[in-house]
């Protein structure tokens, strides 16, 4: 861990917002779990990347976020789409491949989107959505909507073509843009450091574009948030991008039942005791919120990815009439008369 | 009808539409003060100001990417890709976003973008400057793929892509932009997916595209004088493809001649032939013919240039021989 991380900043997080914090975690770290249960009855056919540890940023920004402000994510993008409001049972069924799946079947788990509530897709290219998502802030700036765009990635996009065009494109546009890249140490099997010129992937790099150099905890709820409350609110007053750099750790493999052999017990002994959603739960223990409630909270979750898991277990599956639709916006797939 | 050239004709529909919608946007490298470095976008940074005809950065996945983000949340933009060759730098952004965005969002998301692109030989520029790509896009489900012959085309096709509510690949064939010729006055949107017969003759068909429009056409004249009478069809847009008036031309003329500037493998004449053979293989009197570059990275020198890209000449010596 490095000494360069930044300090919780001053001003205490609201209690009502730290329940909405630890609830939002506690949903997206108990869908993450049942995905890969799904995931080893062979119902996840394809292929899944879990977000197992990284709770933190996607809560904490999700909760920052205006609501028509807009998310761009990874293919490990199923917590941050949940965290804007996407129906859980949708995410569910989109990974069992069912027809009442959101994107019915023709996305799978790497395309979450769900564009009524601001997610404005998943992508599955390294480094391929920080362009767009520059598009859709230089969108709002010309609009003049005061919408945000933020976007999330991993540390491995930091070494491709696309991370650098985009926030030099932001910086000189001065557009409403936050990326955040989510450091887990790893690409897929491969460390970071081991690939790249610099400590900090993307901190180190920000001054290459005139932007503040930004390292955070990453798994620290609070210190997200605070942290996804200056740099929007940046963003929307017209002070333009940021780039900020959220140290974390993935608490499972790359992908599908990767075991992860190729990570250091002790490095992995470690970050687990900085698990973000048992960290925040004690924060919360020792602020005045008892036990009873935070079990709710738990309790609630649980029951809400159950019901998920249900509606999307009982979904048929994707319709064959699927394939020949939605290729052109009149909603056809032709492409002769 | 004022004559314009084709440069200017793009400008002109870019113009319209950009007066008419206040959602169109424009960007690219050397498109604003500079006027585009084929003085194709000549004025309208003065018309429109610098925040809707903007300069990017040398970063060809920041136009596409930026210009897919823009369009999935309410513009219209516009984004110019000064060679086509440069396509393959920001393939991912239009091959895998912008192609397959709607499809894999099951139309959540529309992207109405029009990517415009300087493309073709002819100009010497060597392999990397010069390459007729239309096929790329073909070959790829989620991008309609549009190259016009001539000026009035230029401007109506443009119009029509900027209005679509589909990613657009609009090919402008560099040897082109000089070129001059008669264009509407007022406004003018043509169709997308409508290919247009050209010349009328009963003895073969000659479909070709772009800069093989104007070659076929002479061919056509010489062929003329030697007693054998082609119909000429510009097939103006590749995606969608207008079959319809393709197949009719073939059915009636009993042959079928393509005239590409790609490189031979799988350039979209191959599509063609494949769907006349499939579809009006009982009309056909004769072997369908492929008129091609030869499968090389097209040569930079004038005479090998020439000699590569298919000819006026070329064009007649084949047709007459498959003929006979
Ligand atoms: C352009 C590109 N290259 C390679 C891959 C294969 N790939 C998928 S995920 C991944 C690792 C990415 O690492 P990082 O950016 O750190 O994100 P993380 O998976 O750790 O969240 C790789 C190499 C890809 N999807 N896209
Ligand atoms: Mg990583």
């Amino acid at each position: 861990m490095s000494t360069r991380v930044e300090k919780p900043p001053a001003a205490e997080v609201d209690r009502p917002t730290r329940l909405r914090l630890y609830q939002l975690m506690v949903e997206l770290r108990d869908f993450e779990q049942r995905a890969y249960e799904l995931f080893l009855e062979n119902l996840v056919r394809g292929t899944s990347h879990l977000a197992l540890g990284q709770e933190a940023i996607s809560a904490g920004y999700a909760v920052a976020m205006r609501a028509d402000d807009y998310t761009f994510c990874t293919y490990r993008g199923h917590g941050h789409t949940l965290a804007r409001g996407a129906s859980m049972a949708g995410a569910m069924a989109e990974l069992l491949g069912r027809g009442n799946g959101m994107l019915h079947g023709k996305g799978g788990s790497m395309h979450l989107t769900d564009v009524r509530h601001g997610a404005m897709g998943s992508y599955a290219i390294v480094g391929a959505h920080l362009p767009i998502a520059a598009g859709a802030a230089w969108s709002a700036q010309v609009r003049k909507s005061g919408q945000v765009a933020v976007c999330f990635f991993g540390d491995g996009a930091t070494n491709i073509g696309a991370f650098h065009e985009a926030l030099n494109l932001a910086v000189v546009w001065k557009l409403p843009v936050v990326f955040v890249c989510e450091n887990n140490q790893y690409m897929e099997y491969t460390p970071i450091a081991s690939v790249t010129a610099v400590e900090h992937p993307a901190a180190d790099r920000a001054s290459a574009y005139g932007l503040e150099s930004i390292l955070v905890d990453g798994n620290d709820a609070d210190i997200i948030y605070q942290t996804a409350r200056q740099t929007i609110d940046r963003a929307r007053t017209g002070g333009g991008p940021s780039l900020v750099e959220a140290l974390t750790y993935r608490h499972g493999g790359h992908s599908r039942a990767d075991p992860a052999k190729y990570r250091p017990e002790a490095e992995v002994r470690e970050w687990l005791q900085r698990d973000p959603v048992k960290r925040y739960r004690e924060r919360l223990l020792t602020n005045g919120i008892s036990e009873t409630q935070v079990n709710e909270i738990e309790t609630r979750a649980q029951q809400k990815v159950d019901a998920a898991t249900e509606e999307a277990r009982r979904g048929d599956p994707a319709r064959v009439e699927e394939i020949e639709r939605q290729v052109w916006g009149d909603g056809s797939a032709a492409w002769r008369n | 009808m004022a004559e314009l050239s084709f440069r200017e004709a793009i400008a002109a529909g870019i113009a319209q539409e950009m007066a008419r919608d206040p959602l169109v946007y424009f960007i690219g490298e050397d498109i604003g003060a500079a006027g585009g470095v084929f003085k194709a976008t000549v004025g309208l940074f003065e018309q429109f100001g610098p925040d809707r005809v903007r300069d990017t950065p040398i970063s060809e996945q920041a136009i596409i990417g930026a210009a897919m983000g823009a369009a999935m949340t309410g513009l219209r933009p516009i984004a110019e890709i000064m060679f086509s060759d440069f396509l393959a730098t920001c393939w991912d952004m239009v091959a895998n976003q912008v192609a397959k965005t709607r499809y894999m969002t099951d139309g959540q998301v529309s992207l109405p973008l029009v990517i415009r692109t300087a493309n073709g030989g002819g100009t010497r520029f060597g392999a990397q400057h010069s390459q007729s790509l239309e096929n790329w896009g073909m070959a790829v489900p989620g991008l309609k793929v549009v190259a016009p012959s001539n000026p009035a085309d230029a401007k109506g096709l443009l119009a029509a892509a900027i209005r679509d509510p589909d990613p657009v690949l609009f090919f402008e064939q560099k040897s082109l932009y000089g070129v001059k010729g008669e264009v509407p006055d007022g406004e003018h949107v043509d169709r997308l997916g409508s290919a247009r017969v050209l010349r009328d003759g009963k003895d073969c068909t000659i479909v070709a595209l772009a800069a093989m429009v104007p070659r076929s056409l002479d061919a056509a004249e010489r062929l003329a004088a030697m007693d054998i009478e082609a119909t000429v069809v510009d097939v103006r847009s590749l995606v969608p493809l207008d079959t319809r008036t393709i197949l009719s031309a073939v059915t009636k003329t009993g042959r079928l001649f393509t005239v590409e500037e790609n490189p031979r493998l799988c350039g979209w004449g191959a599509e063609i032939a494949s769907i006349a053979a499939d579809e009006c293989f009982d009309d056909l009197d004769g072997p369908i013919v492929r008129i091609t570059t030869p499968h090389v990275p097209l040569p930079a020198a004038d005479v090998l240039e020439d000699a590569a890209m298919p000819s006026v000449e070329r064009i007649v010596e084949t047709v007459k021989r498959a003929m006979r």
